[in-house]
């Protein structure tokens, strides 16, 4: 009699444990780097909170989804500092989240990625465009939530080559990275059918971006820089650097579009954007944040969605569960681009479509219209899996 | 004198409304307006003018009003039927999107995308009466057939909420496909169909057990598979045939209600979005956003036989007796 009701009593108990059970957490850590770069537009210098406040709205969707499923989405923000060491601050990241997204430059986030090879850690880069990353330098721990460099130059082409501005006059910066564009440009013009018909290089001889009289001298520089230039029909410039390129508009010496750094951007993300359901997550984001989402904040709104996709598909918070889900051909995610949003198996990439975006508006949204591909025409921005270089391991 | 005079009278009413004789509401979410359309000859016979970004749009149950959704005014107007005017406007949460009222038209349903809820409005007295919580972008909303259970769809947690309109508690949540758009019961109340327009799938749900249990997928030969992006979803109400608009691929597609087959597909105009029936279920009529006109399909022959130009952007359609 005794052992039976124990026997109950113990069942009961299970009984109200499960009912009553605590919520899944799901641990997802941010590693960030501290400072932001300057920019020559004051409009577009970044805030503070740049990229994590995307992470952050995130978290908020996947709890309001999470509390149907008894999941508890938890973010855990760090912010590195070019001293630090970045795969030690990582390790420690790993050792209290499952899933890290990253904004780092490439060599950062390579060595994180190999520091954390063994651990089964994900990886979600928010913040590297670099084409190397998904090519020779690819991780399989890694998955590239960011648009490539070639991926925005491609969505640039086509829709300059759609406009029939054929001829193009390159203008790069002397930067590292402003020559990785140049290149990503220059590729985009061969296989969209657009010619070059001149590159110029815009030194960069140091300087400050804030002067009180500095209009002046850009006003005469400008148009000089530009002039003798073959015919050309659109100005395009690789200035990742922010030298140069938003001085340009309206001072070319030919009444010329600009483009590529300045002008017409490619982008994945701008506060204009209102299409397919945007203006809900736009509206969303300055609720929570006060101020405008940028395309760093959408690719972390991004990342952190995938994870709490993939987590109430599967109904789990197992590790291995969710992320053979995310790397099988079921995943998608929604992002308010018109169409789902999938990875590419060969080097993690997610396909997406690219925004065209002038600083006020969104003029037109790439793949363009005729550019086809056996398999999705996402794939036609970058680089597609007969050119890859990547060798996942 | 008297007798003959009526007897004229009478055949020229009869003459002037034949048996299709219904009048078809289209909400323009761009053009802030609704397009009156005859469905008799077929003809736009009045234009109204509506707030901002008119979508949900549907007919009381007595017929005498219409009322519309106009998300960015953070309301719903009120059409009066006889006069055609905006008569009064009905407190919903912010940006209302798609309701949906009880079989008894008292009250009704409103799913408002940008706050995650459901508001509940008392008809008889126009009053909010209740928000129910939902997930992140509420949008499909409909009744089951005995009443006793409403559905939501919410866009970004990708489930079907199930509602219990007597404690108006939360009982279950169905995941779906991602960005499910639209609800809609067999009359029956057999089955609760629920479209993904990125997942690009129907859902076909099991109202008792709460699951899903098929999933209809659409292939077009020469269309990309992510043009494919089911929305609107109309139900003949034998529950035998249904169609289902495809958005983007600029089809609405036939499916056989009991198979849950693709029967064919209907080329109609650009980003084709919801539908509605005529009320003798011998026309469906299915808004084309992009190409800012109205398809009429016979019903029975499966065929578009007509096309109507509306105002900008149409969104949601509904018809009923005039």
């Amino acid at each position: 009699m005794f052992r039976w009701l124990i026997g109950t009593i113990a069942l009961s108990m299970m009984a109200t444990g499960a009912l009553a059970a605590d919520p899944v957490e799901i641990h997802i850590g941010y590693l960030g780097h501290a400072g932001v770069k300057s920019t020559l537009s004051l409009v577009e210098q970044p805030a503070d909170n740049d990229g994590i406040a995307g992470a952050r709205l995130a978290i908020e969707d996947n709890n309001t989804t999470g509390k149907f499923l008894n999941q508890r989405f938890v973010l855990d923000e760090v912010k590195v500092k070019d001293s630090d060491d970045v795969a030690k601050v990582a390790t420690d990241l790993a050792g209290r989240n499952d899933y890290i997204i990253t904004d780092l430059p490439a060599d950062a986030l390579l060595k994180v990625a190999d520091a954390l090879r063994d651990r089964g850690t994900v990886l979600l880069n928010a913040g590297a465009i670099d084409d190397r990353l998904r090519e020779q330098d690819c991780r399989g721990n890694v998955i590239h939530v960011a648009p490539t460099r070639s991926m925005l130059a491609d969505a640039l082409g086509q829709y300059l080559v759609w406009k029939q501005w054929k001829r193009w006059l390159l203008v790069t910066g002397s930067h590292d990275q402003d020559k990785l564009y140049a290149e990503a440009l220059r590729r985009a013009a061969t296989r969209f059918g657009a010619k070059i018909v001149q590159e110029r290089t815009f030194e960069d001889t140091g300087g400050a971006r804030r002067t009180d009289s500095g209009v002046t001298l850009i006003q005469r520089q400008m148009p000089v820089f530009t002039q003798q230039a073959p015919a050309y029909d659109v100005l395009v410039a690789a200035d990742e650097s922010e030298v140069f390129a938003n001085y340009l508009p309206y001072r070319t010496w030919d009444p010329r579009p600009v483009a590529g750094s300045a002008g017409l951007v490619p982008t994945s993300w701008d506060a204009s954007h209102d299409q397919w359901g945007a203006i809900q997550i736009q509206n969303r984001f300055v609720k929570l944040n006060m101020r405008r989402m940028t395309a760093l904040d959408m690719q972390a709104w991004t990342a952190a969605r995938m994870i709490g996709e993939a987590t109430s598909r599967t109904n789990s918070g197992d590790l291995k569960k969710v992320t053979a889900f995310l790397k099988s051909k079921d995943f998608s995610i929604a992002a308010f681009k018109g169409t789902r949003l999938t990875l590419r198996d060969w080097n993690w990439q997610l396909r997406q479509p690219i925004l065209l975006a002038d600083g006020r508006m969104v003029v037109s949204v790439s793949p363009q219209e005729g550019f086809l591909h056996q398999v999705s025409e996402l794939d036609t921005l970058g680089v597609d899996r007969p050119e890859t270089k990547c060798k996942l391991q | 004198m008297w007798r003959r005079c009526l007897l004229t009278g009478m055949l020229v009413w009869l003459a002037a409304t034949p048996a299709s004789a219904f009048v078809a509401y289209v909400s323009n979410e761009k053009g802030n307006t609704v397009t009156v359309i005859d469905t008799n000859s077929w003809a736009v016979t009045k234009t109204i003018k509506v707030g901002q970004r008119p979508r949900g749009v549907e007919f009381s149950r007595d017929g005498k009003f219409v009322m519309v959704a106009v998300g960015d005014d953070d309301t719903i107007q009120v059409i009066d039927t006889k006069t055609q005017e905006i008569v009064d406007t009905l407190p919903s949460g912010p940006d209302p999107e798609l309701f949906t009222q009880d079989a008894a038209g008292n009250t009704l349903y409103v799913a408002n995308e940008n706050d995650n809820t459901v508001t509940v409005i008392d008809l008889k007295t126009r009053a909010r009466i209740g928000d129910i919580q939902v997930g992140v972008e509420p949008e499909g909303m409909t009744i089951s057939p005995d009443g006793k259970i409403l559905i939501n769809t919410s866009e970004t947690t990708n489930m079907a909420h199930f509602i219990d309109t007597s404690t108006r508690q939360i009982v279950a949540n169905v995941l779906v496909d991602s960005r499910p758009r639209f609800a809609q019961f067999k009359r029956d109340g057999s089955e609760l169909w629920v479209s993904s327009e990125i997942g690009g799938t129907v859902s076909i749900i099991d109202p008792v057990k709460r699951e899903v249990t098929g999933k209809i997928t659409f292939e077009i030969p020469g269309l990309r598979n992510e043009a494919i992006q089911p929305v609107g979803i109309g139900m003949t109400k034998d529950g035998k045939t249904a169609f289902v608009a495809l958005g983007p691929a600029n089809r609405v597609a036939v499916v056989d209600g009991a198979t849950h087959k693709v029967l064919k597909y209907l080329l109609v105009g650009q980003r084709v979005w919801h539908m509605d029936f005529t009320p003798d279920e011998k026309y469906l009529m299915v808004t084309n956003g992009v190409s800012n006109d109205v398809s009429v399909i016979d019903v029975a022959s499966q065929k578009v036989i007509k096309t109507i130009q509306v105002g900008e952007l149409p969104w949601g359609i509904t018809i009923a007796q005039p």
